[in-house]
C-alpha cells in the first residue's frame, strides 16, 4: 500500500491492526512482521510487545497520549485514526504528542484522510499520511501547498507570522477608499 | 479601519484559489457531498430552501464604503438585488448558483472581504460593539483585539473540526453592547486596578435549544495572554466537547458537566504550557494593528447646535428620529447615526443594493467612507458632524431608511425563518411584519419605550429569542402547523438574563394579539419610565401570564400548505431551487 511521508509517495508494509467485534486486546494475536497495534492492545500485552523490534501503536480519537508519555520510545510510528473527516480531536492528540510530550518520530494519520485535511494536518504535527484509498494519491499531494503563509503559531511553525516578519501598519498603506 | 497588507491578502486570494478547486472537484463528482459539506460550510456557503446562501465574514461588523458597494454589485449580478444582514453583523445572500460561488469570493477578495469560517464547526467570525470607538463610555477599543484574534483565528490548524460552532464576542465599554454572555467565549477588555489592559473572559455562554449564560474562567487575563488563553480553552473543548450529540456538542455543555472550576482548571493546566512561548502577543505587533483604528480626522467643533435645535423643534418626523437613531459620540460635535433596516413590510435586516449604493454614498459624505452592521441588524454611521444631521436625515430618507424605531417595539430581531432555512419549523419574517403593521403606530411604540422583541423561527435561536425582552421560537408540532412559543424576561447587556415561555404556544396570527395583552398588562402595571423588562422583573411572570391566557383569542387562521414552498413576500418571482 502507498502513503505519503514527507510528502513524498511511498510504499509502506506495515499494517494496522484493527480489532473486529469478536476480538479483545488481550485475547488478539499479534502477527509477526510490522504491525500498528490498537493502543489498548499494547496497554493489554505490553510485556511481549516490547520485546519487538518493529511496533507501531495507534490511538482513537477519544484516547488520551498521555497514556503512552513513558512509551514513545518504543514505537517505530505512531497514528491517530480519523474515524470521521469531521471529527477533529486528532488535531489535538498530535499537537499534545508533538508539543507536550516531544514525540519526534513517525506521525501517521489513519482512517477518513482525505487532501483537504492534509494542511491542517502537517501543521499540527503529522508527517506521514494514509489517505482513503478510493482517491487519487498523487492528486492528494497537493493539499499540503494550499497556503504558504500562516498567522497562528502550531506544531510546523513555532513562531508567529508577526514575530516571523515585519508587518507594517496603517501610515504605510492608502485608504480602502482610495 | 483595519488594511489588508499583503500576508493578509495573499492568504484571502488562496483560499479563493483553493475553493474554486474544490468547487470543480464537486462538480466533477470527485468529492461527494458529504465530503464537500464541511468544506463548503467553513466557506460560510449553505444549501437553504431556494438555493444556496453564502454568509460573508463582516469582520467585528465594520465595512467600508467599497465593501458596502460590493455587496450591491454582488447583489445584482449573482442574486436578486437584496442582501439580508444579520444578528451576527455579516450579511446573506440567499438565491445563489453553486458556479457561481467561486467568482463571488474572487470579488470579494478584490476588496478585502472573505467568508472564511462563517459556518462550520469552527471558530466563527467575531462579533464586536457596534459602537466600538465612538462611545462615550468605552474603556478600551476593542477593535485591535478583534482583528487580532480574526487573524489568529484564521485556519487555525487544531480547531477546524471541532464538535460544534464556535463564537467569540468581544466588548470595551462600560455597558456591552455584544452579548458577550451568549458567547462560547466572552471578552470584555478592561483595566485592572494597576491600570493594565486586559480581558475578563467568559466562557459557555450560548443561546440555541439549552439558553445559558456565561461563566467567568478568569476576571482578568493581561492582552500579552489572550492569544495562547484563547488556545488552551479551545484545546480543552476540542478533546472532550461531546461528540455524539449535536445538540450537546457547544462548549457550554462542557463546562456545565466538568462545573467551571474544573474546566478551569485543565484550561490552566493546559496554559501552563503555552504561556509566556512565541504566542504571546507583543507591544509591537498591537501597536501595528492599533494603527489602523486611530482617530479619523474629527474636527473641533462643540455640541451646541442652534440650526439642529430649532429644526428639531419645527420638524416631528425629524425629532422622532434625533430621538430613537441618533446616539451620543464621545467626541464633541460628532454623533452616532443608526439607519434603520425595520421599515415596514420590510424582512428585518434586508437591504437592496440601491440601498447599499446609497449608504456608502452617505458614510463617504457624512463619516469618512465607514459603516458598522450591528447585531440588530441595522446599519451605523459613526462619526456625523452634528451640523450635518438634517441634510443626511433628508438624504437617507429617501432611501426609506430613517424610520425612527431604533430600540422600539418594531426594531425587531428576526432570523430567516422557515422560508429560508431548512432547519427552521415556522416562517419569521412574515410574523415579524404581521407585528411591525399590529403596531405600526409610532405614537404607541414610544409610550411602550425601550423594549427588545427577538423572533427565531426554531430553536436553534439564531434571532436570539431567548435573551429578547420577548421571545418568539417558532416550535415544531405534530401536524408540522406553525406554532410560536413566547417569553419574557429576557435581556442582553451588562444585566442579561434568559427569558422563561409564559405558557402554552400560539398560531402564527395569534402572536400579535398575545403580545399586545402582554403590553396592556406592562401599561397598566408600570410605575414611571419604568422599562418593560424592568416591570417584568419587579412584578414577575404571574400577571402577564394570567392576562394573555385570560381570555379566548379570536382570530382567522391563514391557510399555509407548505411552509416550505411559500414564495417570500419581497420576491415576486419563482425562485432557483438546486434542491428540486
Amino acid at each position: 500500500m502507498k502513503i505519503i511521508k514527507n510528502k513524498i509517495i511511498m510504499e509502506d508494509d506495515w499494517n494496522v491492526l484493527r480489532l473486529n467485534e469478536q476480538e479483545t486486546a488481550e485475547d488478539i494475536v499479534v502477527k509477526p512482521g510490522k504491525q500498528i497495534v490498537p493502543l489498548k492492545v499494547w496497554l493489554a500485552q505490553r510485556s511481549t510487545l516490547q520485546l519487538r523490534s518493529d511496533l507501531g501503536v495507534w490511538l482513537a480519537s477519544d484516547e488520551r497520549p498521555e497514556t503512552i508519555k513513558d512509551d514513545l520510545q518504543q514505537f517505530s510510528v505512531i497514528a491517530v485514526d480519523f474515524p470521521r473527516f469531521a471529527d477533529g480531536r486528532g488535531y489535538s492528540i498530535a499537537y499534545n504528542l508533538r508539543v507536550h510530550l516531544s514525540y519526534t518520530g513517525e506521525l501517521r494519520a489513519i482512517g477518513d484522510v482525505l487532501r483537504d485535511q492534509f494542511f491542517y494536518m502537517q501543521r499540527v504535527g503529522f508527517d506521514a499520511f494514509a489517505p482513503r484509498p478510493d482517491r487519487s494519491i498523487e492528486d492528494a499531494l497537493k493539499g499540503f501547498s494550499d497556503y504558504s503563509e500562516v498567522y497562528q503559531v502550531s506544531y510546523d511553525q513555532k513562531l508567529p507570522l508577526f514575530r516571523r516578519v515585519q508587518r507594517k501598519g496603517r501610515l504605510a498603506t492608502g485608504s480602502v477608499n482610495e | 479601519m483595519y488594511r489588508y497588507d499583503e500576508y493578509d491578502q495573499q492568504i484571502v486570494d488562496e483560499r479563493v484559489t483553493l475553493y474554486r478547486d474544490q468547487v470543480r472537484r464537486r462538480l466533477a463528482n470527485e468529492l461527494t457531498e458529504d465530503e464537500f459539506l464541511p468544506l463548503r460550510l467553513q466557506n460560510g456557503l449553505y444549501m437553504q430552501v431556494h438555493g444556496y446562501m453564502l454568509r460573508i465574514a463582516v469582520p467585528y461588523g465594520l465595512i467600508s464604503a467599497t465593501q458596502m458597494r460590493m455587496f450591491a454589485h454582488i447583489a445584482r449580478k449573482y442574486d436578486r438585488g437584496y442582501g439580508h444582514f444579520t444578528t451576527r453583523q455579516n450579511i446573506q445572500f440567499n438565491w445563489l448558483r453553486l458556479e457561481d460561488t467561486p467568482d463571488i469570493l474572487a470579488d470579494l477578495a478584490s476588496v478585502e472581504m472573505h467568508a472564511i469560517q462563517t459556518s462550520g464547526n469552527c471558530i466563527r467570525n467575531i462579533t464586536s460593539d457596534e459602537y466600538a470607538g465612538v462611545a462615550q463610555d468605552e474603556v478600551i477599543d476593542p477593535r485591535p483585539y478583534a482583528e487580532i484574534l480574526r487573524q489568529w483565528s484564521t485556519f487555525h490548524p487544531e480547531f477546524a473540526f471541532l464538535p460544534r460552532k464556535f463564537k467569540i464576542a468581544i466588548s470595551g465599554g462600560k455597558e456591552d453592547r455584544a452579548a458577550i454572555t451568549a458567547h462560547d467565549i466572552g471578552l470584555s477588555v478592561t483595566r485592572n486596578a494597576q491600570g493594565e489592559i486586559g480581558f475578563r473572559v467568559l466562557v459557555g455562554g450560548g443561546l440555541g435549544r439549552t439558553p445559558i449564560i456565561g461563566s467567568e474562567i478568569c476576571e482578568f487575563v493581561p492582552w500579552q495572554h489572550i492569544l495562547t488563553y484563547a488556545e488552551s480553552i479551545l484545546r480543552i473543548y476540542n478533546q472532550y466537547g461531546r461528540r455524539d450529540n449535536k445538540y450537546k456538542a457547544r462548549i457550554k455543555i462542557l463546562v456545565k458537566a466538568l462545573g467551571i472550576d474544573e474546566f478551569r482548571r485543565q484550561v490552566e493546566a493546559d496554559w501552563a504550557n503555552a504561556k509566556d512561548g512565541p504566542g504571546t502577543l507583543t507591544e509591537e505587533e498591537l501597536n501595528r494593528v492599533a494603527s489602523y483604528f486611530t482617530d479619523p480626522d474629527y474636527a473641533t467643533l462643540s455640541n451646541h447646535n442652534s440650526a439642529l435645535n430649532e429644526f428639531k423643534a419645527d420638524n416631528r418626523s425629524f425629532s422622532n428620529w434625533f430621538q430613537r437613531n441618533v446616539k451620543p459620540h464621545r467626541v464633541p460635535g460628532y454623533a452616532i447615526v443608526v439607519l434603520s433596516l425595520k421599515k415596514l413590510g420590510v424582512a428585518p435586516g434586508d437591504a437592496t443594493a440601491e440601498q447599499m449604493d446609497q449608504v456608502a454614498d452617505l458614510a463617504e459624505r457624512y463619516s469618512f467612507g465607514e459603516l458598522r452592521i450591528t447585531h440588530k441588524q441595522n446599519l451605523v454611521l459613526a462619526d456625523v458632524k452634528q451640523a450635518d444631521l438634517i441634510r443626511l436625515w433628508k438624504e437617507a430618507s429617501t432611501s426609506g431608511l430613517t424610520t425612527p424605531n431604533i430600540g422600539l417595539l418594531t426594531d425587531m430581531i428576526s432570523c430567516p425563518g422557515a422560508e429560508f432555512c431548512t432547519l427552521a419549523n415556522a416562517r419569521s419574517i412574515p410574523l415579524a411584519e404581521l407585528i411591525a403593521e399590529r403596531f405600526d403606530s409610532l405614537d404607541f411604540q414610544h409610550d411602550i419605550g425601550e423594549i427588545e422583541l427577538n423572533i427565531s423561527g426554531c430553536m436553534n435561536a439564531c434571532g436570539q429569542n431567548h435573551i429578547g425582552n420577548i421571545g418568539i421560537t417558532g416550535v415544531e408540532k405534530k401536524n408540522h402547523d406553525e406554532w410560536y412559543q413566547v417569553s419574557i424576561g429576557g435581556a442582553k447587556g451588562n444585566n442579561s438574563s434568559i427569558g422563561k415561555i409564559i405558557g402554552p404556544s400560539f398560531t402564527f396570527n395569534q402572536v400579535p394579539e398575545a403580545i399586545d395583552r402582554l403590553l396592556q398588562v406592562y401599561l397598566r402595571e408600570r410605575i414611571e419610565a419604568e422599562r418593560f423588562i424592568d416591570t417584568v422583573r419587579r412584578i414577575g411572570h404571574a400577571p402577564f401570564k394570567e392576562h394573555v391566557y385570560a381570555t379566548t383569542f379570536e382570530v382567522e387562521q391563514e391557510e399555509v400548505t407548505d411552509k416550505s414552498v411559500v414564495t417570500p413576500a419581497q420576491y415576486s418571482v419563482p425562485f432557483y431551487s438546486p434542491r428540486f
